[in-house]
Protein backbone atom coordinates (compact mmCIF):
# COMPACT_ATOMS: atom_id res chain seq x y z
CA UNK A 1 0.00 0.00 0.00
CA UNK A 2 1.26 3.45 -0.88
CA UNK A 3 1.88 6.11 1.71
CA UNK A 4 -1.03 8.49 1.13
CA UNK A 5 -4.50 7.10 1.63
CA UNK A 6 -6.82 8.93 -0.71
CA UNK A 7 -10.16 7.39 0.08
CA UNK A 8 -11.04 5.43 3.18
CA UNK A 9 -14.37 3.86 3.91
CA UNK A 10 -14.97 2.66 7.43
CA UNK A 11 -17.75 0.60 8.95
CA UNK A 12 -20.20 1.61 6.29
CA UNK A 13 -23.74 0.26 6.69
CA UNK A 14 -26.95 1.08 4.94
CA UNK A 15 -30.39 -0.12 5.92
CA UNK A 16 -33.46 0.71 3.91
CA UNK A 17 -36.75 0.97 5.78
CA UNK A 18 -39.17 -1.64 4.59
CA UNK A 19 -41.98 -0.21 2.52
CA UNK A 20 -45.33 -0.07 4.30
CA UNK A 21 -44.10 -1.55 7.57
CA UNK A 22 -42.33 -4.38 5.78
CA UNK A 23 -39.00 -5.79 6.87
CA UNK A 24 -35.99 -3.55 6.80
CA UNK A 25 -33.46 -4.39 4.12
CA UNK A 26 -29.78 -4.22 4.93
CA UNK A 27 -28.02 -3.31 1.71
CA UNK A 28 -24.55 -2.90 3.22
CA UNK A 29 -23.07 -4.13 6.47
CA UNK A 30 -19.80 -2.87 7.90
CA UNK A 31 -18.00 -2.28 4.62
CA UNK A 32 -14.40 -1.11 4.81
CA UNK A 33 -12.30 -0.13 1.80
CA UNK A 34 -9.05 1.77 1.45
CA UNK A 35 -7.55 3.30 -1.67
CA UNK A 36 -4.13 4.92 -1.86
CA UNK A 37 -3.36 8.00 -3.91
CA UNK A 38 -3.09 7.04 -7.57
CA UNK A 39 -4.23 3.48 -7.03
CA UNK A 40 -6.57 1.49 -9.21
CA UNK A 41 -8.89 -0.56 -7.03
CA UNK A 42 -11.77 -2.76 -8.12
CA UNK A 43 -14.83 -4.15 -6.45
CA UNK A 44 -16.18 -7.42 -7.78
CA UNK A 45 -19.47 -8.89 -6.79
CA UNK A 46 -22.63 -10.48 -8.07
CA UNK A 47 -25.60 -8.30 -8.91
CA UNK A 48 -27.54 -7.32 -5.83
CA UNK A 49 -24.46 -7.27 -3.59
CA UNK A 50 -24.87 -3.59 -2.80
CA UNK A 51 -22.21 -2.27 -5.19
CA UNK A 52 -24.49 0.44 -6.50
CA UNK A 53 -25.54 1.48 -3.01
CA UNK A 54 -21.88 1.68 -2.02
CA UNK A 55 -21.11 3.80 -5.08
CA UNK A 56 -23.96 6.15 -4.49
CA UNK A 57 -22.84 6.63 -0.90
CA UNK A 58 -19.24 7.39 -1.92
CA UNK A 59 -20.52 9.78 -4.60
CA UNK A 60 -22.56 11.51 -1.90
CA UNK A 61 -25.89 10.76 -3.55
CA UNK A 62 -27.27 8.84 -0.58
CA UNK A 63 -26.35 8.93 3.10
CA UNK A 64 -25.14 5.84 4.94
CA UNK A 65 -26.96 4.63 8.03
CA UNK A 66 -23.62 4.49 9.81
CA UNK A 67 -19.92 4.64 9.06
CA UNK A 68 -17.82 7.22 7.31
CA UNK A 69 -16.24 8.12 4.00
CA UNK A 70 -12.90 9.87 4.42
CA UNK A 71 -11.22 11.81 1.63
CA UNK A 72 -7.55 12.65 2.28
CA UNK A 73 -8.02 11.55 5.87
CA UNK A 74 -11.02 13.68 6.77
CA UNK A 75 -14.72 13.82 6.19
CA UNK A 76 -15.42 16.42 3.50
CA UNK A 77 -17.97 19.12 4.29
CA UNK A 78 -19.95 18.03 1.30
CA UNK A 79 -19.24 14.64 -0.20
CA UNK A 80 -21.52 15.28 -3.15
CA UNK A 81 -19.38 16.82 -5.87
CA UNK A 82 -16.05 15.85 -4.31
CA UNK A 83 -15.72 12.60 -6.20
CA UNK A 84 -15.91 11.98 -9.94
CA UNK A 85 -18.69 9.61 -10.88
CA UNK A 86 -19.40 7.68 -14.02
CA UNK A 87 -22.71 5.82 -14.00
CA UNK A 88 -23.19 2.48 -15.68
CA UNK A 89 -24.94 3.93 -18.71
CA UNK A 90 -23.03 6.52 -20.69
CA UNK A 91 -25.66 9.18 -19.93
CA UNK A 92 -24.46 11.33 -22.81
CA UNK A 93 -26.95 14.05 -23.61
CA UNK A 94 -28.29 13.38 -27.10
CA UNK A 95 -28.92 17.10 -27.66
CA UNK A 96 -25.27 18.03 -27.13
CA UNK A 97 -22.41 17.37 -29.50
CA UNK A 98 -19.74 14.98 -28.30
CA UNK A 99 -17.51 17.96 -27.50
CA UNK A 100 -20.18 19.74 -25.47
CA UNK A 101 -20.92 16.52 -23.63
CA UNK A 102 -17.33 16.11 -22.52
CA UNK A 103 -17.10 19.68 -21.21
CA UNK A 104 -20.19 19.37 -19.00
CA UNK A 105 -18.21 19.25 -15.75
CA UNK A 106 -16.02 22.19 -16.74
CA UNK A 107 -19.08 24.18 -17.73
CA UNK A 108 -20.70 23.56 -14.36
CA UNK A 109 -17.46 24.62 -12.71
CA UNK A 110 -17.85 27.99 -14.38
CA UNK A 111 -15.04 27.53 -16.92
CA UNK A 112 -15.55 29.69 -20.02
CA UNK A 113 -16.82 27.79 -23.03
CA UNK A 114 -13.84 28.52 -25.24
CA UNK A 115 -11.37 27.46 -22.59
CA UNK A 116 -13.37 24.33 -21.81
CA UNK A 117 -13.41 23.41 -25.48
CA UNK A 118 -9.66 23.86 -25.75
CA UNK A 119 -9.08 21.67 -22.70
CA UNK A 120 -11.32 18.96 -24.08
CA UNK A 121 -9.92 19.12 -27.61
CA UNK A 122 -6.45 18.51 -26.21
CA UNK A 123 -7.68 15.13 -24.95
CA UNK A 124 -9.76 14.02 -27.92
CA UNK A 125 -6.86 12.27 -29.62
CA UNK A 126 -5.93 10.31 -26.51
CA UNK A 127 -9.54 9.27 -25.95
CA UNK A 128 -9.91 8.07 -29.53
CA UNK A 129 -12.56 10.65 -30.33
CA UNK A 130 -10.66 12.92 -32.72
CA UNK A 131 -12.82 13.99 -35.65
CA UNK A 132 -16.06 13.34 -33.78
CA UNK A 133 -16.20 16.62 -31.86
CA UNK A 134 -19.25 17.95 -33.69
CA UNK A 135 -21.11 14.64 -33.96
CA UNK A 136 -24.24 13.77 -32.02
CA UNK A 137 -23.64 10.97 -29.51
CA UNK A 138 -26.23 8.83 -31.31
CA UNK A 139 -23.72 8.45 -34.16
CA UNK A 140 -21.00 6.97 -31.94
CA UNK A 141 -20.23 3.30 -31.39
CA UNK A 142 -20.72 1.79 -27.93
CA UNK A 143 -17.00 1.96 -27.15
CA UNK A 144 -16.73 5.57 -28.26
CA UNK A 145 -19.72 6.53 -26.13
CA UNK A 146 -18.02 5.06 -23.07
CA UNK A 147 -14.78 6.86 -23.91
CA UNK A 148 -16.67 10.14 -24.27
CA UNK A 149 -18.36 9.52 -20.91
CA UNK A 150 -14.95 8.75 -19.39
CA UNK A 151 -13.49 11.93 -20.83
CA UNK A 152 -16.37 13.88 -19.30
CA UNK A 153 -15.51 12.31 -15.93
CA UNK A 154 -11.76 12.98 -16.42
CA UNK A 155 -12.31 16.61 -17.35
CA UNK A 156 -14.49 17.24 -14.31
CA UNK A 157 -11.13 17.17 -12.55
CA UNK A 158 -11.84 15.22 -9.37
CA UNK A 159 -8.92 13.32 -7.81
CA UNK A 160 -10.97 10.21 -7.19
CA UNK A 161 -13.11 8.65 -9.88
CA UNK A 162 -15.81 6.05 -9.43
CA UNK A 163 -16.44 3.96 -12.52
CA UNK A 164 -19.51 1.73 -12.39
CA UNK A 165 -19.13 -1.16 -14.84
CA UNK A 166 -18.16 1.17 -17.68
CA UNK A 167 -17.53 -1.70 -20.09
CA UNK A 168 -20.42 -3.89 -18.97
CA UNK A 169 -22.51 -3.38 -22.08
CA UNK A 170 -19.72 -3.75 -24.65
CA UNK A 171 -18.95 -6.79 -26.77
CA UNK A 172 -15.95 -8.90 -25.72
CA UNK A 173 -13.52 -7.57 -28.31
CA UNK A 174 -14.32 -3.88 -27.77
CA UNK A 175 -14.20 -4.54 -24.08
CA UNK A 176 -10.67 -5.98 -24.23
CA UNK A 177 -9.52 -2.99 -26.28
CA UNK A 178 -11.12 -0.58 -23.87
CA UNK A 179 -9.44 -2.23 -20.87
CA UNK A 180 -6.03 -1.93 -22.46
CA UNK A 181 -6.74 1.66 -23.45
CA UNK A 182 -7.97 2.58 -19.97
CA UNK A 183 -4.78 1.22 -18.42
CA UNK A 184 -2.71 3.37 -20.81
CA UNK A 185 -4.67 6.47 -19.96
CA UNK A 186 -4.55 5.78 -16.24
CA UNK A 187 -0.80 5.05 -16.40
CA UNK A 188 -0.24 8.53 -17.81
CA UNK A 189 -1.87 10.63 -15.13
CA UNK A 190 -2.43 8.21 -12.28
CA UNK A 191 -5.75 9.32 -11.01
CA UNK A 192 -7.25 7.36 -8.16
CA UNK A 193 -9.85 4.99 -9.54
CA UNK A 194 -12.45 2.85 -7.85
CA UNK A 195 -13.84 0.49 -10.44
CA UNK A 196 -16.88 -1.75 -10.14
CA UNK A 197 -17.28 -4.84 -12.28
CA UNK A 198 -18.70 -8.32 -12.13
CA UNK A 199 -15.90 -9.62 -14.33
CA UNK A 200 -13.07 -11.08 -12.22
CA UNK A 201 -10.56 -11.09 -15.08
CA UNK A 202 -11.23 -7.45 -15.82
CA UNK A 203 -10.71 -6.61 -12.15
CA UNK A 204 -7.39 -8.48 -11.92
CA UNK A 205 -6.08 -7.11 -15.21
CA UNK A 206 -6.76 -3.49 -14.28
CA UNK A 207 -6.29 -3.25 -10.53
CA UNK A 208 -3.74 -2.89 -7.78
CA UNK A 209 -6.19 -4.42 -5.38
CA UNK A 210 -9.50 -6.24 -5.69
CA UNK A 211 -12.27 -6.36 -3.11
CA UNK A 212 -14.83 -9.11 -3.38
CA UNK A 213 -18.29 -8.28 -2.16
CA UNK A 214 -21.02 -10.74 -1.39
CA UNK A 215 -24.65 -9.94 -1.12
CA UNK A 216 -27.55 -9.91 1.32
CA UNK A 217 -26.38 -8.02 3.19
CA UNK A 218 -23.58 -6.54 1.09
CA UNK A 219 -20.21 -6.90 2.76
CA UNK A 220 -16.56 -7.27 1.82
CA UNK A 221 -15.70 -10.95 1.92
CA UNK A 222 -12.17 -10.81 0.52
CA UNK A 223 -9.42 -8.37 -0.35
CA UNK A 224 -6.57 -9.41 -2.63
CA UNK A 225 -3.53 -7.40 -3.69
CA UNK A 226 -2.64 -7.82 -7.35
CA UNK A 227 1.13 -7.81 -7.61
CA UNK A 228 1.40 -8.38 -11.35
CA UNK A 229 4.02 -5.99 -12.72
CA UNK A 230 2.96 -2.90 -14.65
CA UNK A 231 2.63 -1.87 -17.41
CA UNK A 232 0.45 -4.89 -18.13
CA UNK A 233 -0.31 -6.31 -21.51
CA UNK A 234 -3.36 -8.38 -22.35
CA UNK A 235 -1.18 -11.55 -22.43
CA UNK A 236 -0.80 -11.29 -18.67
CA UNK A 237 -4.13 -13.07 -18.33
CA UNK A 238 -2.41 -16.31 -19.44
CA UNK A 239 0.21 -16.18 -16.71
CA UNK A 240 0.06 -18.62 -13.76
CA UNK A 241 -0.05 -15.76 -11.23
CA UNK A 242 -3.09 -14.39 -12.96
CA UNK A 243 -4.86 -17.73 -12.95
CA UNK A 244 -4.02 -18.24 -9.30
CA UNK A 245 -5.52 -14.87 -8.43
CA UNK A 246 -8.56 -15.67 -10.48
CA UNK A 247 -9.09 -18.92 -8.64
CA UNK A 248 -8.68 -17.18 -5.31
CA UNK A 249 -11.20 -14.50 -6.20
CA UNK A 250 -13.73 -16.80 -7.77
CA UNK A 251 -14.03 -19.01 -4.69
CA UNK A 252 -15.84 -16.52 -2.43
CA UNK A 253 -17.97 -15.44 -5.37
CA UNK A 254 -19.07 -19.00 -6.01
CA UNK A 255 -19.71 -19.51 -2.33
CA UNK A 256 -21.74 -16.35 -2.28
CA UNK A 257 -23.73 -17.56 -5.25
CA UNK A 258 -24.30 -20.93 -3.59
CA UNK A 259 -25.07 -19.39 -0.20
CA UNK A 260 -27.43 -16.92 -1.74
CA UNK A 261 -29.01 -19.79 -3.60
CA UNK A 262 -31.96 -19.80 -1.28
CA UNK A 263 -33.03 -16.57 -2.89
CA UNK A 264 -32.77 -17.60 -6.50
CA UNK A 265 -32.26 -21.32 -6.74
CA UNK A 266 -33.34 -24.17 -4.51
CA UNK A 267 -31.59 -26.91 -6.42
CA UNK A 268 -28.83 -28.74 -4.51
CA UNK A 269 -25.28 -27.69 -5.37
CA UNK A 270 -23.05 -30.04 -7.28
CA UNK A 271 -21.26 -31.08 -4.10
CA UNK A 272 -24.52 -31.91 -2.37
CA UNK A 273 -25.61 -34.00 -5.32
CA UNK A 274 -22.40 -35.98 -5.20
CA UNK B 1 -36.45 1.01 -54.25
CA UNK B 2 -35.67 4.72 -54.31
CA UNK B 3 -32.00 5.45 -54.62
CA UNK B 4 -30.93 7.85 -51.93
CA UNK B 5 -30.00 10.51 -54.44
CA UNK B 6 -29.85 14.28 -54.43
CA UNK B 7 -31.74 16.49 -51.99
CA UNK B 8 -34.26 17.65 -54.61
CA UNK B 9 -35.03 14.06 -55.38
CA UNK B 10 -35.69 13.27 -51.75
CA UNK B 11 -37.99 16.29 -51.44
CA UNK B 12 -39.85 15.15 -54.55
CA UNK B 13 -40.24 11.73 -52.98
CA UNK B 14 -41.77 13.34 -49.91
CA UNK B 15 -44.05 15.84 -51.65
CA UNK B 16 -45.17 13.96 -54.74
CA UNK B 17 -47.22 11.16 -53.15
CA UNK B 18 -49.55 13.41 -51.10
CA UNK B 19 -50.00 15.81 -54.04
CA UNK B 20 -50.87 12.96 -56.38
CA UNK B 21 -53.27 11.57 -53.82
CA UNK B 22 -54.99 14.96 -53.47
CA UNK B 23 -55.34 15.25 -57.25
CA UNK B 24 -56.84 11.78 -57.34
CA UNK B 25 -59.39 12.61 -54.62
CA UNK B 26 -60.37 15.91 -56.25
CA UNK B 27 -60.77 14.27 -59.64
CA UNK B 28 -62.99 11.56 -58.17
CA UNK B 29 -65.04 14.24 -56.42
CA UNK B 30 -65.45 16.19 -59.66
CA UNK B 31 -66.48 13.10 -61.59
CA UNK B 32 -68.98 12.09 -58.92
CA UNK B 33 -70.64 15.51 -58.90
CA UNK B 34 -70.75 15.89 -62.70
CA UNK B 35 -71.77 12.36 -63.61
CA UNK B 36 -74.13 11.93 -60.64
CA UNK B 37 -75.81 15.25 -61.35
CA UNK B 38 -75.48 16.34 -57.71
CA UNK B 39 -77.04 19.70 -56.84
CA UNK B 40 -74.50 22.45 -56.27
CA UNK B 41 -76.10 23.42 -52.96
CA UNK B 42 -75.42 19.87 -51.73
CA UNK B 43 -71.90 19.32 -53.00
CA UNK B 44 -70.22 21.75 -55.38
CA UNK B 45 -67.54 20.47 -57.77
CA UNK B 46 -63.92 21.33 -56.85
CA UNK B 47 -63.59 23.56 -59.92
CA UNK B 48 -66.40 25.80 -58.65
CA UNK B 49 -64.77 25.93 -55.23
CA UNK B 50 -61.50 26.96 -56.86
CA UNK B 51 -63.33 29.67 -58.78
CA UNK B 52 -64.99 30.87 -55.58
CA UNK B 53 -61.65 30.92 -53.77
CA UNK B 54 -60.28 33.21 -56.48
CA UNK B 55 -63.32 35.47 -56.79
CA UNK B 56 -63.68 35.97 -53.04
CA UNK B 57 -59.97 36.24 -52.36
CA UNK B 58 -60.12 39.71 -50.81
CA UNK B 59 -62.91 38.78 -48.42
CA UNK B 60 -61.21 35.48 -47.56
CA UNK B 61 -57.84 37.08 -46.90
CA UNK B 62 -59.35 39.83 -44.75
CA UNK B 63 -61.25 37.36 -42.61
CA UNK B 64 -58.41 34.85 -42.60
CA UNK B 65 -56.16 37.54 -41.19
CA UNK B 66 -58.55 38.01 -38.26
CA UNK B 67 -58.68 34.28 -37.58
CA UNK B 68 -54.91 33.87 -37.97
CA UNK B 69 -54.31 36.55 -35.36
CA UNK B 70 -56.69 34.79 -32.97
CA UNK B 71 -55.04 31.44 -33.59
CA UNK B 72 -51.53 32.85 -33.17
CA UNK B 73 -52.37 34.49 -29.85
CA UNK B 74 -54.42 31.52 -28.65
CA UNK B 75 -51.70 29.07 -29.62
CA UNK B 76 -49.03 31.10 -27.82
CA UNK B 77 -51.28 31.32 -24.76
CA UNK B 78 -51.79 27.54 -24.94
CA UNK B 79 -48.02 26.99 -25.01
CA UNK B 80 -47.57 29.27 -22.01
CA UNK B 81 -50.37 27.59 -20.08
CA UNK B 82 -49.46 24.04 -21.12
CA UNK B 83 -45.73 24.31 -20.46
CA UNK B 84 -46.30 26.36 -17.32
CA UNK B 85 -48.68 23.76 -15.88
CA UNK B 86 -46.31 20.95 -16.84
CA UNK B 87 -43.38 22.57 -15.06
CA UNK B 88 -45.56 23.34 -12.04
CA UNK B 89 -46.90 19.80 -11.88
CA UNK B 90 -43.43 18.29 -12.17
CA UNK B 91 -42.00 20.65 -9.57
CA UNK B 92 -43.29 18.64 -6.62
CA UNK B 93 -45.16 15.45 -6.01
CA UNK B 94 -47.75 17.18 -3.86
CA UNK B 95 -48.56 19.72 -6.53
CA UNK B 96 -48.75 16.90 -9.08
CA UNK B 97 -51.23 14.98 -6.91
CA UNK B 98 -53.33 18.07 -6.33
CA UNK B 99 -53.48 19.39 -9.89
CA UNK B 100 -53.03 16.52 -12.32
CA UNK B 101 -56.49 14.93 -11.86
CA UNK B 102 -58.12 18.32 -12.39
CA UNK B 103 -56.10 18.82 -15.52
CA UNK B 104 -57.70 15.68 -16.91
CA UNK B 105 -61.14 16.65 -15.61
CA UNK B 106 -60.80 20.02 -17.35
CA UNK B 107 -60.93 18.17 -20.66
CA UNK B 108 -64.33 16.69 -19.80
CA UNK B 109 -65.78 20.19 -19.84
CA UNK B 110 -67.18 20.87 -23.30
CA UNK B 111 -65.28 24.02 -24.18
CA UNK B 112 -67.69 25.12 -26.96
CA UNK B 113 -70.42 25.12 -24.33
CA UNK B 114 -68.56 27.54 -22.09
CA UNK B 115 -67.64 29.81 -25.01
CA UNK B 116 -70.89 31.83 -24.62
CA UNK B 117 -70.01 32.37 -20.96
CA UNK B 118 -66.65 33.72 -21.97
CA UNK B 119 -68.36 36.14 -24.32
CA UNK B 120 -70.56 37.33 -21.45
CA UNK B 121 -67.53 37.80 -19.24
CA UNK B 122 -65.09 39.36 -21.68
CA UNK B 123 -67.14 40.83 -24.52
CA UNK B 124 -67.17 40.50 -28.29
CA UNK B 125 -63.56 41.38 -28.98
CA UNK B 126 -60.66 39.00 -29.48
CA UNK B 127 -60.29 37.94 -25.86
CA UNK B 128 -62.93 35.16 -25.72
CA UNK B 129 -61.57 33.69 -28.96
CA UNK B 130 -58.01 33.61 -27.70
CA UNK B 131 -59.19 32.03 -24.43
CA UNK B 132 -61.26 29.36 -26.20
CA UNK B 133 -58.37 28.48 -28.52
CA UNK B 134 -56.07 28.28 -25.51
CA UNK B 135 -58.48 26.06 -23.56
CA UNK B 136 -59.03 23.74 -26.52
CA UNK B 137 -55.35 23.26 -27.32
CA UNK B 138 -53.30 23.49 -24.11
CA UNK B 139 -54.03 19.95 -22.93
CA UNK B 140 -51.88 17.95 -25.36
CA UNK B 141 -49.03 20.39 -24.77
CA UNK B 142 -49.32 20.00 -20.99
CA UNK B 143 -49.62 16.21 -21.00
CA UNK B 144 -46.78 15.66 -23.45
CA UNK B 145 -44.49 18.10 -21.66
CA UNK B 146 -45.20 16.38 -18.34
CA UNK B 147 -44.22 13.06 -19.89
CA UNK B 148 -41.15 14.71 -21.36
CA UNK B 149 -40.04 16.12 -18.03
CA UNK B 150 -40.31 12.61 -16.64
CA UNK B 151 -38.30 11.14 -19.51
CA UNK B 152 -34.86 12.24 -18.36
CA UNK B 153 -32.65 9.37 -17.18
CA UNK B 154 -32.36 9.34 -13.36
CA UNK B 155 -28.68 8.44 -13.74
CA UNK B 156 -28.13 11.64 -15.68
CA UNK B 157 -29.74 13.65 -12.88
CA UNK B 158 -27.44 11.91 -10.38
CA UNK B 159 -24.44 12.58 -12.58
CA UNK B 160 -25.34 16.25 -12.68
CA UNK B 161 -25.62 16.30 -8.89
CA UNK B 162 -22.10 14.90 -8.58
CA UNK B 163 -20.96 17.66 -10.95
CA UNK B 164 -22.43 20.16 -8.48
CA UNK B 165 -25.32 21.25 -10.66
CA UNK B 166 -28.06 22.94 -8.65
CA UNK B 167 -31.70 22.18 -9.28
CA UNK B 168 -32.11 25.03 -11.77
CA UNK B 169 -29.09 23.85 -13.75
CA UNK B 170 -30.37 20.28 -13.70
CA UNK B 171 -33.67 21.52 -15.05
CA UNK B 172 -32.20 23.72 -17.74
CA UNK B 173 -29.40 21.43 -18.88
CA UNK B 174 -31.13 18.05 -18.69
CA UNK B 175 -34.85 17.98 -17.95
CA UNK B 176 -35.90 20.74 -20.30
CA UNK B 177 -33.96 19.63 -23.40
CA UNK B 178 -35.06 16.04 -22.79
CA UNK B 179 -38.67 17.22 -22.67
CA UNK B 180 -38.56 19.26 -25.87
CA UNK B 181 -39.26 16.44 -28.37
CA UNK B 182 -42.29 15.47 -26.30
CA UNK B 183 -43.42 19.06 -26.12
CA UNK B 184 -43.25 19.35 -29.90
CA UNK B 185 -45.47 16.27 -30.29
CA UNK B 186 -47.99 18.10 -28.13
CA UNK B 187 -47.58 21.27 -30.17
CA UNK B 188 -48.46 19.46 -33.39
CA UNK B 189 -51.69 18.13 -31.95
CA UNK B 190 -52.42 21.54 -30.46
CA UNK B 191 -51.86 23.22 -33.84
CA UNK B 192 -54.71 21.23 -35.35
CA UNK B 193 -56.97 21.79 -32.35
CA UNK B 194 -56.36 25.54 -32.31
CA UNK B 195 -58.06 25.96 -35.71
CA UNK B 196 -61.09 24.06 -34.44
CA UNK B 197 -61.09 26.26 -31.36
CA UNK B 198 -61.05 29.41 -33.48
CA UNK B 199 -64.10 28.32 -35.47
CA UNK B 200 -66.03 27.45 -32.30
CA UNK B 201 -65.15 30.75 -30.72
CA UNK B 202 -66.26 32.76 -33.74
CA UNK B 203 -69.55 30.89 -33.94
CA UNK B 204 -70.47 32.11 -30.48
CA UNK B 205 -69.96 35.80 -30.99
CA UNK B 206 -68.06 37.45 -33.79
CA UNK B 207 -68.53 39.90 -36.61
CA UNK B 208 -65.54 38.85 -38.68
CA UNK B 209 -63.25 35.87 -39.20
CA UNK B 210 -63.50 32.64 -41.18
CA UNK B 211 -65.63 30.88 -38.56
CA UNK B 212 -68.09 33.74 -38.64
CA UNK B 213 -68.13 33.53 -42.47
CA UNK B 214 -69.03 29.83 -42.31
CA UNK B 215 -72.01 30.69 -40.13
CA UNK B 216 -73.22 33.49 -42.39
CA UNK B 217 -72.78 31.48 -45.59
CA UNK B 218 -74.54 28.52 -44.02
CA UNK B 219 -77.60 30.70 -43.43
CA UNK B 220 -77.53 31.66 -47.11
CA UNK B 221 -76.97 28.03 -48.20
CA UNK B 222 -73.99 29.30 -50.17
CA UNK B 223 -72.36 25.87 -50.16
CA UNK B 224 -69.65 26.62 -52.68
CA UNK B 225 -68.48 29.66 -50.75
CA UNK B 226 -68.61 27.67 -47.51
CA UNK B 227 -66.28 25.12 -49.03
CA UNK B 228 -63.94 27.92 -50.05
CA UNK B 229 -63.81 29.07 -46.42
CA UNK B 230 -63.31 25.52 -45.15
CA UNK B 231 -60.39 25.07 -47.56
CA UNK B 232 -58.88 28.30 -46.30
CA UNK B 233 -59.25 27.16 -42.69
CA UNK B 234 -57.63 23.83 -43.51
CA UNK B 235 -54.79 25.66 -45.21
CA UNK B 236 -54.19 27.72 -42.05
CA UNK B 237 -54.08 24.52 -40.00
CA UNK B 238 -51.65 22.88 -42.42
CA UNK B 239 -49.39 25.92 -42.42
CA UNK B 240 -49.36 26.10 -38.63
CA UNK B 241 -48.51 22.41 -38.46
CA UNK B 242 -45.71 22.84 -40.98
CA UNK B 243 -44.42 25.84 -39.06
CA UNK B 244 -44.24 23.80 -35.85
CA UNK B 245 -42.47 20.99 -37.71
CA UNK B 246 -39.99 23.44 -39.20
CA UNK B 247 -39.34 24.93 -35.78
CA UNK B 248 -38.77 21.44 -34.42
CA UNK B 249 -36.19 20.70 -37.09
CA UNK B 250 -34.39 23.95 -36.45
CA UNK B 251 -34.43 23.73 -32.66
CA UNK B 252 -33.87 19.99 -32.30
CA UNK B 253 -31.48 19.01 -35.09
CA UNK B 254 -30.12 16.19 -32.94
CA UNK B 255 -33.57 14.68 -32.51
CA UNK B 256 -34.54 15.08 -36.11
CA UNK B 257 -31.32 13.60 -37.45
CA UNK B 258 -31.21 10.57 -35.18
CA UNK B 259 -34.89 9.91 -35.86
CA UNK B 260 -34.39 10.23 -39.58
CA UNK B 261 -31.54 7.72 -39.68
CA UNK B 262 -33.60 5.29 -37.60
CA UNK B 263 -36.55 5.75 -39.90
CA UNK B 264 -34.45 5.09 -42.98
CA UNK B 265 -33.22 1.86 -41.47
CA UNK B 266 -36.79 0.77 -40.79
CA UNK B 267 -37.99 1.50 -44.30
CA UNK B 268 -35.07 -0.34 -45.81
CA UNK B 269 -35.87 -3.36 -43.70
CA UNK B 270 -39.48 -3.34 -44.84
CA UNK B 271 -38.54 -2.90 -48.47
CA UNK B 272 -36.07 -5.74 -48.31
CA UNK B 273 -38.70 -8.03 -46.89
CA UNK B 274 -41.10 -7.00 -49.63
Amino acid sequence: MQAGTKLKIEGLSKTYKGAGGGENVTALRDVGIEIGDGEFVSIVGPSGCGKSTLFNIIAGLIRPSSGSVLLDGREPDELLGSVGYMPQRDCLMPWRTVLDNTTLGLELNGVRKKEAHQKAMAEFERFGLAGFEKHWPAKLSGGMKQRAALLRTFLAGRDVMLLDEPFGALDALTRANMQEWLLDVWQEDRKTILFVTHDVEEAIYLSDRVYVMSGRPGRVSLCVDVTLPRPRKAEVSMSPEFLLLKQKLLRPLEEAAAGGGAFYDDRPTLEEQL
Amino acid sequence: MFARGSKSRRIAAAVLPPVLFAIFVLAAWQLYVVLGDVKESTLPPPTDIAKSLWENRTMLIENAWVTIKEIALGFLAAIALGVGLAVLIRSSRKVERAIYPWLVVSQMVPIPAIAPLLVIWTGFDMRPKVIVIMLVSFFPIAVNTIDGLRAVEPELMNLLKTLKANSWQRFRKAQLPAALPFMFSGLKVAAALSVIGAVFAEWVGASEGLGYLVLVLNNQTATTEMFAVIFTLALIGILLFLFVTLLERLLLPWYYESRESEGEGLHLEVEEKA
